[in-house]
């Protein structure tokens, strides 16, 4: 299968300079890469920056030295280097973000953010909204929510209106951080099944899952970052 | 939500992103600022600053009070002459045939005007700064409209109603004076006023800074929508980073008349790399 995500001896470190200038380093040459159709699970103890070479694929936080190059509409672009219009662009129609917390913007319905990535490509309204109702249903976010804003609902149901957003749309690249955190078991499965299903159509997915038995399901390999060397486990 | 309907139904940001990279207007800028400077006295004002904005694009500046971020959001829209540098705006300048880059501060004084009447926007932190207080809602909205040479009575009534709805006003009100309306009513129809003549670029000081918390999300809200649906470029000044994180594409941090940091929104608020950004960022309580 074809690679869509590669990352060459990424290297990061934190500069707290209202903190006696403190540095902390996180990922030290960090390499791999991700073909479609293939979930690579980052692995590692809390603080071996997992999410910070997550954030990093999203072009939500720099990198010191390295590449993080995507494939996207035939062309590979560095996101480590890119503009922050190219990677707004990216985002839009190549990289999708799941995280477990939902940033509630007040007003707009559950509907409308869960439709809103779509309508961002130019896609159809109806086709848009018909979608959206189907990824709510199987989430198990109860209809008489649809049309209320977020910010009254539940951690559970705010958690997974923005999973239903991070998959209206089949980005080519997926980046999961620990979607079915606190999610009960019927809803981690329903999560589950949309990654397979993603993968299925080619998508390349990288992802953090505390939880062991979803992350047996849906790894393919394990990046562990744990140790001072990062070395790909197949 | 009906009340922006009438928006809706024009063609959405969208589409008029794709038609724009169609043309491939998408790549090239509409407004180019280099070097421009502007110093009162040292650390007073603002220095050597340059960017480049795209259609539809939302730029944020943020910095602490004095910083000079308004001074220079005076200069970008060309009300304020800078000592130094350039503003360069891609646009329809009057007898030319295509569209082309102007030189803002080349143009006589009666463009820069023109441009500020029609194809440009400004609101004003203070509402009132932006509004007649003598005249009626409607014909605060109407005026724009006929410095774009709009005469028809009915026509620009019709606008002003529609857009008095648009910004969540009541049309029963579009005879009453600016003066009668609360604060957050004023800051909307400053935004209708400024809107109602579809322009290309929006600069705004502030525009949630005098208002009530509940009031002042109602009004995020509305310009969220709005900078989407219209596809509208936005220049907005702000102190307030929740606002920057709502609204803006990209930030520029400014202190002391200098941009010190700039990037993508989240990336400037989520791992800031400046002193003064970190420190900025951090004050900000979590909830």
């Amino acid at each position: 299968m074809e690679t869509m995500l590669r990352a060459s001896e990424v290297s990061k470190r934190f500069v707290l300079h209202n903190q006696g200038g403190v540095e902390l380093p996180v990922l030290k040459q960090a390499s791999f890469s991700v073909n479609q159709g293939e979930c690579l699970v980052l692995n590692g103890r809390s603080g071996s920056g997992k999410s910070t070479l997550l954030r990093a694929l999203y072009g939500n936080y720099l990198v010191d030295s390295g590449r993080i190059e995507v494939k996207t509409q035939g062309y590979w672009l560095d996101i480590a280097s890119a503009t922050p219009r190219a990677i707004l662009q990216l985002r839009r129609n190549t990289i999708g973000w799941v995280s477990q917390f939902l940033r509630v913007i007040p007003r707009v319905s559950a509907l409308d953010v869960v439709m809103q990535p779509l309508l961002d490509v130019g896609g159809d309204a109806k086709h848009a909204k018909h979608k959206a109702q189907q990824l709510l249903e199987r989430l198990n976010v109860p209809s008489h929510l649809w049309a209320l804003a977020p910010a009254t609902f539940s951690g559970g149901e705010q958690q997974r209106v923005n999973i239903a957003r991070g998959f209206i749309l089949d980005y080519p690249v997926l980046l999961l951080d620990e979607p079915t955190a606190s999610l009960d078991s019927t809803n981690a499965s329903a999560v589950v099944e949309l990654i397979d299903q993603a993968k299925q159509r080619g998508a390349a997915v990288v992802g953090i899952f505390h939880d062991s038995q979803v992350r047996e399901q849906v790894a393919d390999r394990l990046y562990d970052l744990s140790t001072q060397d990062t070395t790909v486990q197949g | 939500m009906t009340a922006i309907n009438s928006v809706i139904s024009r063609p959405s940001a969208a589409q008029m992103k794709v038609q724009a990279e169609i043309h491939g207007q998408a790549d090239r800028p509409l407004l180019v600022v280099d070097a421009l400077s502007k110093l009162y006295a040292p650390g007073k004002g603002f220095s050597e600053v340059s960017f480049a904005l795209y259609s539809g694009e939302v730029l944020g500046i943020v910095g602490e009070s004095g910083s000079g971020k308004s001074t220079l959001l005076q200069a970008l829209s060309g009300r304020l002459k800078p000592d130094a540098g350039s503003v360069l705006y891609r646009g329809y300048a009057q007898g030319d045939q295509g569209d082309q880059m102007n030189d803002l501060y080349g143009m006589p004084e009666s463009e820069r005007r023109r441009l500020l009447r029609t194809e440009w926007g400004v609101v004003h932190q203070h509402p009132m700064d932006g509004l007649r207080p003598r005249v009626s809602a409607g014909g605060n909205i109407g005026e724009r409209l006929m410095a774009k040479g709009l005469s028809h009575y009915g026509n620009i009534r019709e606008q002003a109603l529609r857009w008095l709805s648009d910004v969540e006003i009541d049309q029963g009100r579009v005879d009453d004076l600016p003066t009668t309306f609360s604060g957050g009513m004023q800051q909307r129809l400053q935004i209708a006023r400024n809107l109602v003549t579809h322009p290309q670029l929006i600069f705004m000081d502030e525009p949630t800074g005098g208002l009530d918390v509940s009031v002042q999300a109602r009004l995020l809200d509305l310009l969220r929508r709005l900078v989407n649906e219209l596809n509208l470029s936005v220049i907005i000044v702000t102190h307030d980073l929740a606002v920057a994180r709502l609204l803006a594409d990209r930030l520029m941090v400014m202190k002391q008349s200098r941009v010190v940091e700039s990037g993508l929104t989240d990336q400037v608020l989520d791992d800031p790399q400046h002193p003064y950004t970190q420190l900025l960022v951090s004050s900000v309580l979590q909830n």
